[in-house]
């Protein structure tokens, strides 16, 4: 994947609304992987007494950023995608006042399915995930994939 | 003794739905709220702009729908045991409005959400069922729509951790 197609994939996620109203931001991409982050903010917490991040915005960011490692998979590269499914499991919360980061794994891709695994941490504690999410994409208007 | 007056009872169960939203700041974020009819809940996403996640359709952020169900599970789950401190008396009115009162909210342990059809850019509805309920966890199914309750455009299922007495 080519720099111009990074920064296309990192404008075109960065734009969408809810993206831009979390300050999500694409980290790193690679084929098939994207790395977003997601800043801690006082809106989104979901319980005042610990000023943790509620999982919803978790959920966001999860869904956000597996999309964007479905799209940079090279055997989607002319097709569409849309969430199916996605589970999240919680693990601990976030540490408040931090990052959380996300990194999405596109591995495996049939020809109207794309599978999808994820972890999130917390800025600085990268060997302690908080959640972890697993999905289904579609995968529509696949070259070759006669549907 | 007369009965309490409606009035009473009606403030007493809104100031209580109020008092587990308060709980959830994040609901704001994404504009939801609940309405009560009785002892049922229904969630309702407000629609606004910054809700989109795709511009094409233009649809609802997947992760805002998701969002949506889950806080509308968790409000449920707490609903309950609340409920019934209010209608005993055990928790009063003057008691859920001051901010010091502590309400001990269940912890999401999973949550798996189908996408049924995109979210359009309008007001959606959810409403949750708690299908077991036990000291420590708890299963949840929530269900949402948006102008056809029997058109669903997205359908969850959650594990909650129920607090713990102390």
């Amino acid at each position: 994947m080519g720099p111009d197609a990074f920064e296309e994939m990192k404008s075109f996620t960065e734009e969408l609304p809810q993206a831009r109203a979390l300050g999500l931001k694409v980290e790193h991409v690679e084929p098939g992987v994207a790395v977003l982050s997601m800043p801690w903010s006082a809106e989104l917490v979901g319980d005042p007494e610990t000023g943790v991040i509620h999982g919803g915005a978790v959920s966001t960011l999860m869904d956000t950023c597996c999309g964007g490692a479905v799209i940079t998979h090279p055997d989607m590269l002319e097709a569409t995608t849309a969430t199916l499914d996605l589970r999240i499991d919680y693990m601990r919360p976030a540490q408040p006042g931090r990052t959380i980061f996300a990194r999405a794994e596109c591995y495996h891709v049939t020809r109207t399915v794309a599978f999808v695994r994820a972890q999130a941490w917390t800025e600085g504690d990268g060997d302690r995930p908080v959640a972890a999410a697993t999905g289904a994409f579609t995968a529509s208007g696949r070259r070759g994939a006669g549907q | 003794m007369s009965p309490e007056p409606m009035q009473v009872v009606k403030e007493r169960r809104d100031a209580a739905l109020k008092a587990l939203e308060a709980r959830i700041p994040y609901m704001r974020f994404i504009g939801a709220t609940m309405e009560r009819r009785g002892d049922e809940l229904t969630g309702l996403l407000n629609y606004a702009p910054h809700l989109i996640g795709n511009p094409q359709g233009p649809a609802l952020h997947g992760g805002v729908t998701s969002a949506f169900l889950e806080v509308t599970a968790l409000i449920e789950l707490a609903w309950g045991p609340l409920w019934q401190q209010i209608e005993t008396g055990e928790v009063t009115v003057e008691a859920l409005r001051d901010p010091g009162f502590r309400l001990r909210m269940p912890k999401t342990i999973d949550f798996t959400t189908d996408f049924l059809r995109p979210g359009l850019p309008r007001d959606a509805y959810a409403r949750a069922r708690v299908n077991r309920s036990g000291r420590r966890y708890a299963s949840v199914h929530v269900e949402a729509w948006q102008d056809n309750r029997s058109r669903l455009f997205a359908q969850a299922t959650g594990h909650f951790l129920m607090p713990q007495d102390e």
